[in-house]
């Protein structure tokens, strides 16, 4: 007959049963969302990040705005008529990792893009309290430093191996187009935009000679949400 | 199994162990806490059956009720939507005019527009549409584009230098310092005439004032009146955007503004935009 009191007398067998039970519970839990097809919607749009937004997504990371922002729009009416529509999973696709964040002290940011004027972001990026007089943020008056990156190409290629679906076009030209994209009269600030569709081209930081940090983060920011086409989602085949 | 000794001072059953004279309980599970978790298995089973969680090869099980979240929450707002039909569509049907002069579809708009403004404007307006650095305050009755009720809505339609826009309000005040228009020591003296215009005394005739008629005027009137249809702000009174000392008007000159605000039209609907002009007209200064 069947007894707790074999498996509690037997550390190896308590071991392999545990073991068996917990993988159980993971392959159940996990396994679906590679192989279901609705996991991620199928949605117009969507484009890997341009390597100035790349920049601004790592810097998001680097100073933790997901630790007070989040980007999930969840779908709840209060929600939505706050933020805007609701956050698919077809959102952050790319992002390695996701900042989809767990906590809002700050407001969500998932569709922060357009919502404010470039000159805002960096007056309030600089000095959250000079726009906002009741915000708790602090302020980010180092990202005036210049950019400083090297590799670019060598992220774009990282991303590429994680699944993100980077053209050897696209890594080639990282360099150019990420200081193209902050610099509209360059010669190449045309190309970023057919590389990248909907990619804004403009000087993000209100200061032409230099690429900074401002530039890529405020890039990433006014990007946040605007590139999934909604005309064209229906909510009946995305149900779930 | 073999009934194990009954412990005499708790009355409970001991399992059996015996460590050098010591002996182990062997409390049963309160009931309450039992009967709890058989419950607990009982839900999940009807969960299970009645809402979508088991994935299989094509999705997951879709459940009895056939919920689901996205559809829910279409419904719901459907539902809110449903119950301002009414008042919305003839707001979106009136002309801004029409609105004002209706006693009831004004109070629905302005309600509708305080709303709408807490959620998408107060961030750079501020919370009492008061304004800050560079962002106007939009209770007094100085206006850059115009303080109409029409005017005020073209605004939040289409924003002002939004690029995105193609119907956007659009001027640029020439850097003249940077880009090497005026010199130093004329953007002081057209900024002394300016701060002099802004406290109404007599102004000083000299360079100043030549130059301000050469370079400003064509924009901001030949007394500083300025010109909403270009977006000129008035400079002949104590109302800054960014501030009347001297230092921010050299900056001012130097740099010019060229501040951004987005446009609404693919945001919001016809009628929340509508409804928040009639809002911001209603703050304290419209015309």
């Amino acid at each position: 007959m069947f007894s707790h009191k074999i498996i509690e007398k037997n550390s190896t067998l308590l071991l392999v049963l545990s073991l068996l039970v917990v993988t159980i519970g993971g392959i159940i839990e996990i396994v679906p969302t590679f192989y279901l097809e609705n996991t991620i919607e199928k949605v117009k749009g969507m484009r890997p990040y341009s390597p100035l937004e790349l920049m601004g997504h790592n810097i998001y990371k680097r100073e933790g705005c997901n630790l007070c922002h989040s980007q999930m729009i969840r779908p709840f009416r209060d929600e939505v008529e706050r933020y805007g529509h609701y956050s698919l999973a077809a959102e952050s696709m790319y992002d390695h990792p996701f900042v989809w964040g767990s906590k809002r002290t700050g407001p969500d940011l998932a569709r922060v893009g357009g919502r404010y004027s470039d000159e805002w972001h960096r007056e309030h990026l600089k000095d959250p309290r000079s726009v906002v007089p009741e915000s708790i943020m602090p302020g980010y008056p180092f990202l005036k430093a210049p950019l400083k990156v090297h590799d670019i190409a060598a992220h774009l290629r990282a991303n590429q191996r994680l699944g993100v679906p980077y053209t050897e076009e696209q890594i080639e030209a990282a360099a150019v187009d990420m200081v193209s994209q902050a610099d509209p009269d360059s010669d190449g600030a045309e190309d970023v935009v057919s590389r990248y569709p909907k990619a804004q081209v403009r000087d993000f930081d209100g200061d032409p000679t230099t690429l900074t940090e401002m530039d890529a983060l405020i890039a990433y920011l006014q990007m946040l949400g605007t590139l999934v086409d909604f005309s064209t989602y229906s909510v009946e085949e995305n149900s779930r | 199994m073999t009934k194990n000794e009954i412990d005499e001072i708790s009355g409970t059953e001991t399992t059996g162990h015996d460590w050098d004279g010591i002996r182990e309980l062997d409390t049963p599970m309160p009931r309450w806490w039992l009967w709890t978790f058989y419950a607990c298995i009982l839900f999940s089973l009807v969960y299970v059956i009645l809402y979508p969680a088991i994935p299989l090869v094509n999705g997951a099980t879709k459940g009895w009720l056939g919920y689901s979240t996205r559809i829910e929450l279409k419904n719901s707002i459907d539902v809110a939507l449903d119950e301002q039909k009414e008042s919305r569509l003839k707001i979106e049907n009136a002309s801004l005019a029409e609105i004002k002069a209706d006693p009831t579809l004004l109070s629905f708009a302005q309600a509708g527009g305080r709303a709408a403004f807490k959620v998408n404007c107060i961030q750079c307006h501020g919370s009492g549409a008061e304004g800050s650095k560079g962002n106007p305050n939009l209770n007094d009755d100085d206006w850059l584009w115009g303080g109409s009720l029409e005017t005020i809505h073209q605004t939040i339609l289409h924003g002002i230098r939004y690029e995105q826009d193609d119907d956007t309000r659009l001027s640029q005040m020439p850097a003249f310092g940077t880009d090497e228009l005026l010199t130093p020591a004329e953007i002081d003296a057209v900024a002394d005439y300016v701060i002099s215009l802004s406290k109404a005394e007599t102004p000083p005739g000299g360079e100043g004032a030549d130059l301000f008629a050469a370079n400003c005027a064509s924009c901001h009137g030949e007394n500083g009146g300025g010109n909403p249809e270009m977006g000129a702000p008035a400079l002949n009174d104590q109302i800054w955007l960014y501030g009347g000392s001297k230092e921010t008007v050299v900056e001012s000159i130097t740099k010019s503004r060229r501040a951004v605000m987005p446009a609404w039209a693919a945001r919001l609907d016809a009628a929340t935009i509508k409804q928040l002009a009639i809002y911001v007209h209603g703050l304290g200064g419209g015309q």
